[in-house]
C-alpha cells in the first residue's frame, strides 16, 4: 500500500520533533540543567516507521530506553517528556521516580520499563497471550538494541511468542554497540535477525536508517500478527551519532571518521532528501515544519522548568496497590 | 466441613478461581496433562483446556516474565514454579519488575500475578528440591509473601491471592501436600492475606513459625504441655506485610519468643521478627530471643541422617521450649 504525501509529511515532522526534543536534551545537559539524557537519535526512521505500522490507541508497546520518537507517536507529549528530564511532578511514566526515558504510558498501552535489559521481551510475549487468550485484534510490539539480544530474557521471551504464535513484533535497533562493545563481541552471526531460524519464526532485516523501509517490513509484520501468523524478528541496523548517554564518551571506542561517515546517513537528512525529490516539501514548507518542532520544544522547556518538584511523601508510595485495575 | 490435604485445598482454590473469572488461567512446567509434579492442578487441564492451563517451555525466567505481561494486559496469571529451588533465575524479574511495577509507574501498572512455589526439605530432595526462599522475597519492597500451615488458611488465602491487585508469592511447604490434613469449610470464603494466626493460646512463651513449621510447632507446644510449660503458637502466615500487631501482642502476653523456621538460620526471616520484639517489646521480656532455625550450611543434603540432621522437628522444637521456658 502506498503512502499518501500527507502521510509522508506526517512521518517526516514526526522524525523531525523527535531529533529536535532530543537535540534539546543534550543542551540542556551541557547547561547544567538536567543531570542525565539518554537519546534516541539516530534511531527515529526505526522509530517512526515502526509506529506508522502500528495502531496506537489499540497496539501495544513494550519499549526501550531509546525509543522517544515511537513513544511521541504513542501519545507523550513533548511537555511530558520535559517533565521527566527533570523530574518534576506529574511526570507520566514514573511520577519522576524513574531517570529519564524510563518510559510507560498507560493512556498509550505502553507498559513501564526498568533498567536491567530485556526484561520487557518475555513482558511483550505475555501480553501477545493475553490478546490471544482474549481473542483481541492487537499486537505488542517490543524494542530492544542488539547487545541485550546476549540476554537469556530475549531468548526465553520470543521463544514463548514462537511456541504459542503470539502477535509479537520484536524490533531489534541495532546500532552496533552496547556502550562501547562492538556487536562482533556480542555475536558470532553477521544479523540478529539469523537467530530468528532458531525461534522458528521470521526474521527480516532492514536498513535502520530509512524510514520507508522499515514501515514496510513492519507493515509485513503487523498484518502477519493481525491474522494469527504469529511473530517476527526485525532487525534495523542503524547507528547511534551520539554518546551512549550523557555519562560516556564515545571517543575511547570509535573513530571520529566512523561516526562523520554515519551522518551523512542521518535518517532525518535521507528522509528530508527523498521527499525533496518527490517534489513533497519545498524550503518553505520545511521551514514551517522546523519552526513548529522549535515551538513545540520551547513550551515544553518552559512548561518543565515552570513545574514544581513532587512533594517528598511522593517518595513513600503507594507500594501496594489497593484496587485492581479494570483492564 | 469436609477434610482434605493441603494440596487438595491448593487445588480446590485454583479450581474455583478458574471457575469464577476467565481472566485467571495457570502456566508451569508440567502443569497441563500431567496435572503438576506433586498433582497440584490435577484435573485442570481436562475441565479448562489447553488455553487456561498452559505448559510452559522448561524456564522458570519466562513462566513469571510472561506472568507479568500478561497481567499488565489485565490476565490474572498464576504462575507455578515447580521447585522454590528453581525459582532464581526468574528472581530478575520478580524483584525488578513484578514488585517495582507499581511504584516505579506511579501508580499506573499493576501486577496482578501469584507465584505458587513448593518449598522445603524432609522430602529427601537434597540440596536442589529442599530450599527455603522465603526470606529472599520477604525483604523485598511491593511483593506480598505468603506461607500456608493447614488446608483451610491455605484455600482461603490463595484464593485472596489471586485475586490481589498486587503480586504475590505464594510458597507451599511440599513436606505438609498430604501429610498436613484439615477440615474445608464448604462454600466461598476467603482468608485475608497480612493477619497472622494465634493457633493455640499459651501463657509462657510464644512460638512463631510458618507453614510446615507451623506444624510442627504445635506438637512440639502438645508436648510441652506435658512438662506443665503452656505456649501460645502464632502462625505468621504472610510474611510480608508482616502482622506486627499479633506479634507484638503475643509477646507483651507471654514475656518469652522463639522463632523457628527451616531455612538457615543467618539472614532468616526470624531476624526480622527478633528485631520486631526487641525493638517494640523490649521491656516486656523476660529472656533474650530464641531462634530455631536450619544450620548455615548451602542447603539441605540427600542422605537420611543428614537430613534429619538439618531439619527442624517437633522434637527439636520442644527441646528449644523448654530451655526458653526455663530461662
Amino acid at each position: 500500500m502506498e503512502l499518501s504525501k500527507e502521510t509522508l509529511l506526517e512521518m517526516y515532522y514526526a522524525m523531525l520533533r523527535s531529533r529536535r526534543l532530543d537535540e534539546r536534551a543534550w543542551v540542556l545537559h551541557r547547561q547544567g540543567k538536567i543531570v542525565f539524557h539518554i537519546s534516541g537519535m539516530g534511531h527515529e526512521a526505526s522509530h517512526i516507521g515502526a509506529a506508522f505500522a502500528l495502531k496506537p490507541g489499540k497496539d501495544w508497546l513494550a519499549p526501550y530506553y531509546r525509543d522517544l520518537g515511537l513513544m511521541l507517536c504513542f501519545g507523550l507529549t513533548p511537555r511530558e517528556f520535559m517533565l521527566s528530564l527533570y523530574g518534576k511532578k506529574g511526570e507520566v511514566s514514573s511520577g519522576a521516580r524513574q531517570m529519564p526515558s524510563h518510559f510507560g504510558l498507560r493512556r498509550g498501552n505502553v507498559v513501564s520499563t526498568s533498567a536491567p535489559v530485556a526484561t520487557q521481551i518475555p513482558h511483550a510475549a505475555g501480553i501477545g497471550l493475553g490478546m490471544k487468550m482474549r481473542g483481541d485484534d492487537a499486537v505488542v510490539l517490543t524494542c530492544i538494541g542488539e547487545g541485550s539480544t546476549s540476554q537469556g530474557e530475549w531468548y526465553e521471551g520470543l521463544n514463548w511468542a514462537a511456541v504459542h504464535k503470539l502477535p509479537v513484533i520484536c524490533l531489534v535497533q541495532n546500532n552496533q554497540y552496547a556502550i562501547s562493545v562492538p556487536s562482533h563481541l556480542q555475536m558470532a552471526v553477521p544479523n540478529v535477525a539469523d537467530r530468528a531460524a532458531a525461534f522458528g519464526i521470521p526474521g527480516l532485516v532492514v536498513d535502520g536508517n530509512d524510514v520507508l523501509a522499515v514501515h514496510r517490513v513492519m507493515k509485513e509484520a503487523v498484518d502477519r500478527a493481525r491474522r494469527g501468523g504469529g511473530p517476527t524478528l526485525i532487525e534495523s541496523k542503524t547507528y547511534r551519532p551520539v554518546p551512549h548517554s550523557s555519562d560516556d564518551d564515545d571517543r575511547s571506542y570509535r573513530s571520529r571518521e566512523e561516526v562523520n561517515e554515519w551522518k551523512k546517513r542521518d535518517p532525518l537528512l535521507l528522509f528530508k532528501a527523498y521527499l525533496e525529490s518527490q517534489g513533497y516539501l519545498p524550503a518553505a514548507v520545511n521551514d514551517d515544519y522546523e519552526r513548529k518542532a522549535v515551538a513545540e520544544v520551547d513550551d515544553a522547556q518552559k512548561f518543565a522548568e515552570a513545574a514544581a518538584y513532587p512533594e517528598i511523601e511522593w517518595a513513600l508510595g503507594p507500594v501496594y496497590a489497593t484496587e485492581a485495575h479494570h483492564a | 466441613m469436609p477434610e482434605m490435604t493441603l494440596i487438595e485445598a491448593i487445588r480446590q482454590a485454583m479450581d474455583e478461581e478458574l471457575a469464577r473469572d476467565d481472566c485467571v488461567f495457570i502456566t508451569g512446567e508440567d502443569v497441563g496433562p500431567r496435572g503438576g509434579v506433586f498433582r497440584a492442578t490435577q484435573g485442570l487441564y481436562e475441565k479448562y483446556g489447553p488455553r487456561r492451563i498452559i505448559d510452559s517451555p522448561l524456564a522458570e525466567l519466562s513462566i513469571v516474565g510472561i506472568g507479568i505481561g500478561a497481567a499488565l494486559y489485565g490476565m490474572r496469571p498464576i504462575c507455578e514454579v515447580q521447585f522454590a529451588d528453581f525459582i532464581f533465575p526468574a528472581f530478575n524479574q520478580i524483584l525488578n519488575e513484578a514488585a517495582r511495577m507499581f511504584y516505579r509507574s506511579g501508580g499506573e501498572w499493576q501486577v496482578p500475578m501469584v507465584v505458587r512455589a513448593p518449598y522445603g526439605g524432609g522430602v529427601g530432595g537434597g540440596l536442589y528440591h529442599s530450599q527455603s526462599v522465603e526470606a529472599f522475597f520477604a525483604h523485598i519492597p511491593g511483593l506480598k509473601v505468603v506461607i500456608p500451615s493447614n488446608p483451610k488458611d491455605a484455600k482461603g488465602l490463595l484464593k485472596s491471592a489471586v485475586r490481589d491487585p498486587n503480586p504475590v508469592m505464594f510458597f507451599e511447604p511440599k513436606k505438609g501436600y498430604r501429610l498436613i490434613k484439615g477440615e474445608v469449610p464448604e462454600g466461598e470464603y476467603t482468608v485475608p492475606i497480612g493477619p497472622a494466626n494465634v493457633s493455640r493460646e499459651g501463657t509462657d512463651l510464644t512460638v512463631f513459625a510458618y507453614g510446615i513449621m507451623h506444624y510442627y510447632c504445635l506438637q512440639a507446644a502438645e508436648m510441652a504441655a506435658k512438662d506443665g510449660i503452656s505456649v501460645e503458637v502464632v502462625d505468621l502466615r504472610t510474611l510480608l506485610p508482616v502482622d506486627k500487631a499479633t506479634i507484638l501482642s503475643s509477646v507483651k502476653k507471654t514475656g518469652k519468643a522463639l522463632i523457628v523456621h527451616e531455612d538457615n538460620l543467618t539472614g532468616g526471616y526470624g531476624g526480622e521478627v527478633a528485631a520486631i520484639i526487641a525493638g517494640e517489646a523490649f521491656t516486656d521480656l523476660d529472656a533474650p530471643v530464641k531462634r530455631l532455625g536450619g544450620p548455615d550450611v548451602p542447603a539441605v543434603p540427600f542422605s537420611h541422617p543428614l537430613q534429619d540432621w538439618f531439619m527442624p522437628n517437633p522434637e527439636k522444637i520442644a527441646r528449644a521450649i523448654r530451655e526458653l521456658a526455663a530461662y
